[in-house]
C-alpha cells in the first residue's frame, strides 16, 4: 500500500494538456471532477433506463446490418425447415436470417427486445420515484416535461420497433394501430393512407417504420436524454432528507472516482441483466408465429407490456358509435385510444404546474419529500397507478379468464366498474396509510423507539424502555417540510384576500387548504426517551434516566 | 437538536440510541474489530488497509473471471455454428452465458472496489439558486433591448412583416412534400375485390368449395377470393368466414337470399379495429374476435352481442356457379372492417336500397 502517485502520469497529463490548451477543459474539470452526487437506492431507477438505451443503440445497430425493411414477397429457403417454401416479406425473411444464420444474431435480437422492455420499465419506475418524492418541483419542471416526452416517444419507438419483423403477432399490432388511426375524425382515413402508402397493409409501412425507428425517434430520444442529463448535472441531483442535508447543499460521494466507478458498474449490471435475459429467457420467437397475413391471427395475441394499458382500454370499452349527417364517430375506438393516454400523459405533464398553482409554492426544492409527507399527491399518484394498472391487467383478460377459469365477459364487466371505483378506493386507502405513517413518525420523534430493554419497576411492573431514535433516522424524519397553503380566509371585515374572490380563486383556496393542511405535526419530545407501556407517571419516567 | 440536549443523553449510554431491528453498538453482532483510523478529512474515510488488501484479492479474482469468460465468448463464436434450431440454441447459450458471466463479474468487481477499497465519502457542496444575480439580469436585459434596436427590427416595420410573410410558405413546404406518402382514400374503403361470379376458395390450400361438399352443420372455413391468396391488400378486406347451418337456424338478422343451402359468409375482418374475427364457438354460434373479444351471433346476421365492436360483420351474398362451386353474388354492400369518419350509417343506406329493390 505504499505505491501512490506523486503527480499526474505523462500518459494522462499529455493529452489532458493538449485538450486544455484547445478547449479550456481544465476549468470545467476543476468545477466538476469532485461534483457531489447524493446516494439513495431509488436514484438508480432512471439509470436502468439510460443504460438500457445505450444497449438498445448497440444491439440495434448490429441488427440493422442484416435486417431488410422490405415488404416485397420472397419464398423462404433458409435453414428453418418448417417455413421452407413459404411466401413471406423480406423483413420477416431477414429476421429469420438474423435468428438462425447469424452467429449471435438471436442473442442480439433477444437482448434488443429485452432492453426495450427494461427501457420503458426503467423510465416508468423512475418517473414514479420522481413523482412520489416531489423531485419534479421547481427548478426541475422542465426536466420533468422532457421526461414525459421521453416516455411518450419510448412508447412510439417500441410500437414502430416491434412491428418491423412482420410476423403474424406484430402484424396484429399493426392492424390495431391502423384501426385506431382510421377512427380519428376528419383526418383518420387520410392519416392511414399516408402512413401505409394507400390501403392497409400496403408495401410501405415497414420501411417507413424502419426509418422512424432507427433514425428519427432515436435521434430525438438521444437529444432529449442528453438534455435530461445536462439539466440534472447543472441543477444537481435532489437528495433524500438526512443529517446535514438542506435545500442549500448536496451531500454525497464525488463524481471522481467513486460515482464514476459506481455508475460504470451499474451500467455493467444492467448489461448483465439484459444479456442474461437474452440468453435464458426466450422472447418473441417470430419463427413460431409465421409470416403476417391480414386473414389470420392467433388467439392470446398480446402486445409488449407497455402497450397493455391501451389494449385493456380497447377491450373494456362498450360499443359506442355515433352516426350523424353521414359521418361516423367510432367512440368505442376513439375513447380508449385517446382518453387514458391523454389523462396519464397530460396529467403527468401538468402536475408540477397545477401543484404550484394550488400551493402557491414558488420556492426551489432540492430535498425530496417522503411520499407520506404529501398525502394528497401520493394518493393522486396511487389512484393513477391503479387506473393504469387495471387497464393493463384487463389488457390480458383473455389470459386471466382462461387461467383462472373466470367467464371472459365477467372480467370485462369487472374492469368497466373497477377502472372507476379502483382509483377512488385506492385514493382513500393511500391517504389513510400516509396519515398512519405520519403518525408513526410523530410517535418515533416524540416517544422514541422500543429499546428491547425491559425494566422492572419498584412496584413490580414491567416496562419496555423507549429511547430516542438514531440520529440519522431522526434527521431523515425531520426532513418533513410543511406544504404551503394559499389563504382564502376572509379578513376581519369578512373580505376574502385578492386571489380568492373569483370562483377559480375560491376553488384554489379550498384545494390548497385540503392539499397543504398539516394534520399530524412532527412534534419532538426534545430527546427525552421514556417508557411508554403502562407508565403514565412522569415520576417513573424520570427514574429511568 | 442542540449540543446541550445531546450531552444530556450521555448518561443514558447504557441504553443506546437505535431503531427497531438494529443491534445496539458493542453487541457481539458487530464483531470486535477496531474502528477505522481517523482520517485527515472527516468526509473521506479510508478503509482499513488490511481489509482493502483482502478485497483486492477478491476483485482480482472477479476480473480474472471476466477475462476467462471473454475468451470463452470468442471461443464460442468460433466453436458453435448456427443453422438449425438446436445449434442456434446452443450457440445462443454459449455466447450469452459467457457474455453474461463476463459482465457480471466485471460489474461485481468494480462494486467491491468502490465499496471496500475506495473511501467512504460524505462530501458537502453548496447549492445556489438557479436564478442569475440581479446585475447579470439587468445587463442581459439592457443588452437585449439595445441589440434589438440596433438591428432595426423594431423600427423597420416593412422588414419585419415581409420576413414573417417570407417564412410562412417555407414552413408549409415540408408538409406539402409529404403529400405523396399515399393516394387519397377516395371510395376505395367501400369496395373489396368480391364481385359477381368470383369463386370462394379455402384459405391456405386455395381450393374452390363445392357447396355440396361443405355439408356438415356447424362446419366453418376461412375463405379468400380465388386468385388473391397472396394479395395482402385484398385479403385485408375480402377474407371471409364461411359457416354451414341448417337453414331453419337463421334468425331475422341474416339475409336468407344471400345464403346458399344454409351456408352463410361474413366478413372475417372485425368491425372494431380490424383483427380477423377468427374464433368460432359451435354450440353457441358465436364468432369471437381474439383481439378485443367482440362477439357476434353467426345465426343472426353476425349481430354484436358483446364487446367493443359497434356493428355486425357484413354479410356477403353468395350462390353457386354451374359447376356447384360457391361464388360471390356481388360485393359487400357496406364497407368492411373498422369504422372511419366518412363511413356514415352505411347499414341504414344499404337496408333502404335493398327494400327499394325488392
Amino acid at each position: 500500500m505504499t505505491t501512490t502517485l506523486k503527480e499526474t502520469p505523462k500518459l494522462v497529463g499529455g493529452p489532458a494538456n493538449y485538450l486544455d490548451e484547445r478547449l479550456g477543459a481544465g476549468s470545467f474539470l476543476k468545477r466538476n471532477l469532485r461534483k457531489v452526487f447524493p446516494d439513495h437506492w431509488s436514484f438508480l431507477l432512471g439509470e436502468i433506463a439510460l443504460y438500457s438505451f445505450i444497449i438498445l443503440l448497440l444491439t440495434g445497430t448490429f441488427l440493422t446490418f442484416w435486417f431488410k425493411p422490405g415488404m416485397g414477397h420472397v419464398v423462404y429457403d433458409g435453414p428453418y425447415q418448417q417455413l421452407r417454401g413459404v411466401t413471406m416479406s423480406e423483413a420477416y425473411a431477414s429476421t429469420l436470417k438474423i435468428s438462425f444464420e447469424v452467429r449471435g444474431g438471436l442473442l442480439m435480437r433477444q437482448m434488443h427486445h429485452w432492453a426495450a422492455l427494461l427501457f420503458v420499465a426503467g423510465m416508468t419506475v423512475h418517473m414514479l420515484r420522481v413523482f412520489f418524492t416531489g423531485a419534479y418541483r421547481k427548478p426541475r419542471e422542465l426536466n420533468w416535461i422532457i421526461g414525459v416526452l421521453l416516455l411518450t416517444l419510448a412508447l412510439l419507438e417500441g410500437l414502430t420497433g416491434y412491428s418491423l419483423p412482420d410476423d403474424l403477432l406484430s402484424g396484429a399490432g399493426l392492424r390495431i394501430t391502423e384501426g385506431v388511426a382510421i377512427s380519428l375524425p376528419l383526418i383518420g382515413t387520410y392519416l392511414t393512407f399516408f402512413l401505409f402508402g394507400g390501403e392497409y397493409p400496403g408495401e410501405d409501412v415497414i420501411s417507413r417504420f424502419y426509418s422512424l425507428h432507427i433514425l428519427l425517434i432515436p435521434g430525438i430520444l438521444l437529444a432529449l436524454i442528453s438534455a435530461h442529463m445536462i439539466l440534472m448535472w447543472v441543477q444537481k441531483h435532489t437528495q433524500m432528507p438526512g443529517t446535514g442535508r438542506t435545500n442549500q447543499n448536496v451531500v454525497g460521494a464525488p463524481f471522481y472516482p467513486a460515482f464514476m466507478a459506481k455508475a460504470g458498474a451499474y451500467f455493467l449490471f444492467t448489461f448483465t441483466a439484459i444479456a442474461g435475459l437474452g440468453t435464458f429467457a426466450q422472447i418473441n420467437p417470430i419463427w413460431l408465429f409465421g409470416p403476417y397475413t391480414p386473414a389470420d391471427i392467433s388467439a392470446g395475441s398480446q402486445p409488449d407490456f407497455y402497450m397493455g394499458f391501451l389494449e385493456g382500454a380497447l377491450r373494456l370499452m362498450p360499443a359506442w358509435e355515433i352516426n350523424f349527417l353521414g359521418y361516423t364517430l367510432p367512440l368505442s375506438v376513439l375513447i380508449p385510444a385517446l382518453v387514458p393516454m391523454g389523462i396519464i400523459m397530460t396529467g403527468l405533464a401538468l402536475y408540477p404546474f397545477i401543484e404550484q398553482w394550488v400551493t402557491g409554492d414558488r420556492r426551489e426544492h432540492h430535498v425530496a419529500d417522503r411520499p407520506r409527507n404529501n398525502p394528497h399527491r401520493t394518493s393522486i399518484g396511487m389512484a393513477a397507478v391503479t387506473f393504469y394498472g387495471i387497464l393493463w391487467l384487463l389488457g390480458a383478460n383473455d389470459e386471466i379468464s382462461s387461467f383462472f377459469h373466470i367467464d371472459l365477459y365477467h372480467t370485462t364487466i369487472f374492469g368497466r366498474v373497477a377502472v372507476f371505483l379502483g382509483p377512488a378506493l385506492v385514493y382513500v386507502i393511500t391517504y389513510r396509510i400516509c396519515m398512519g405513517l405520519q403518525r408513526k413518525d410523530t410517535e418515533v420523534m416524540s416517544h422514541g423507539v422500543e429499546s428491547g430493554v425491559i425494566k422492572r419497576m419498584p412496584n413490580g411492573q414491567y416496562i419496555e424502555v423507549h429511547v430516542p431514535p438514531a440520529e440519522d433516522i431522526a434527521d431523515h424524519l425531520r426532513g418533513k417540510a410543511p406544504i404551503p397553503v394559499v389563504s382564502g380566509e376572509p379578513d376581519s371585515e369578512g373580505i376574502p384576500p385578492k386571489g380568492a374572490r373569483s370562483i377559480l380563486g375560491k376553488a384554489k383556496a379550498t384545494m390548497s387548504k385540503k392539499y397543504g393542511t398539516e394534520h399530524i405535526a412532527l412534534e419532538e419530545d426534545h430527546g427525552h426517551g421514556h417508557a411508554a407501556i403502562g407508565s403514565g407517571d412522569g415520576e417513573d419516567r424520570k427514574e429511568l434516566h | 437538536m442542540t449540543s446541550n440536549e445531546q450531552s444530556s443523553h450521555e448518561e443514558d449510554a447504557r441504553v443506546p440510541r437505535r431503531v427497531i431491528g438494529t443491534p445496539a453498538a458493542g453487541t457481539a453482532v458487530l464483531g470486535d474489530s477496531p474502528p477505522p483510523a481517523p482520517a485527515e478529512d472527516p468526509a473521506v474515510v479510508l478503509p482499513d488497509p488490511a481489509a482493502a488488501k483482502r478485497a483486492e484479492r477478491l476483485v482480482a479474482l472477479l476480473f480474472l473471471v471476466t477475462f476467462l469468460s471473454g475468451i470463452a465468448f470468442i471461443a464460442s463464436y468460433v466453436i458453435f455454428q448456427v443453422g438449425t434450431v438446436d445449434s442456434t440454441a446452443a450457440s445462443n447459450l454459449a455466447l450469452g452465458g459467457s457474455l453474461t458471466l463476463a459482465l457480471f463479474s466485471l460489474a461485481s468487481g468494480i462494486v467491491l472496489w468502490v465499496r471496500r477499497i475506495m473511501p467512504k465519502y460524505n462530501l458537502v457542496q453548496e447549492r445556489h439558486l438557479m436564478v442569475s444575480d440581479t446585475d447579470t439580469r439587468e445587463y442581459v436585459d439592457k443588452t437585449f433591448v439595445a441589440g434589438a434596436n440596433e438591428s432595426g427590427f423594431v423600427k423597420h416595420k416593412l422588414l419585419r412583416r415581409t420576413l414573417l410573410l417570407a417564412a410562412a410558405p417555407l414552413g408549409l413546404a415540408p408538409l406539402v412534400l409529404l403529400k405523396d406518402l399515399g393516394p387519397l382514400p377516395g371510395t376505395s374503403l367501400r369496395h373489396t375485390v368480391w364481385k359477381k361470379g368470383l369463386r370462394l376458395t379455402v384459405e391456405g390450400t386455395g381450393a374452390p368449395i363445392r357447396a355440396a361438399d361443405f355439408n356438415s352443420p356447424g362446419g366453418i372455413l376461412s375463405v379468400v377470393p380465388e386468385g388473391y391468396a397472396h394479395d395482402l391488400n385484398a385479403l385485408a378486406k375480402a377474407t371471409l368466414i364461411l359457416i354451414k347451418f341448417r337453414p331453419e337456424q337463421f334468425k331475422a338478422g341474416t339475409i336468407k337470399n344471400w345464403t346458399h343451402d344454409g351456408i352463410v359468409a361474413y366478413s372475417k375482418i372485425c368491425t372494431h379495429v380490424g383483427c380477423p374475427a377468427a374464433l368460432y364457438e359451435q354450440t353457441t354460434h358465436h364468432i369471437l374476435c381474439p383481439c378485443h373479444q367482440s362477439t357476434f351471433d353467426a345465426t343472426d346476421g353476425a349481430r354484436v352481442i358483446f364487446g367493443p365492436a359497434a356493428r355486425p360483420l357484413p354479410q356477403l351474398p353468395i350462390g353457386v356457379d354451374s359447376e356447384g362451386y360457391l361464388i360471390a353474388q356481388a360485393d359487400f354492400d357496406v364497407p368492411v372492417g373498422p369504422s372511419f369518419w366518412e363511413r356514415g350509417d352505411a347499414e341504414a343506406e344499404a337496408r333502404e336500397a335493398r327494400e327499394k329493390a325488392s
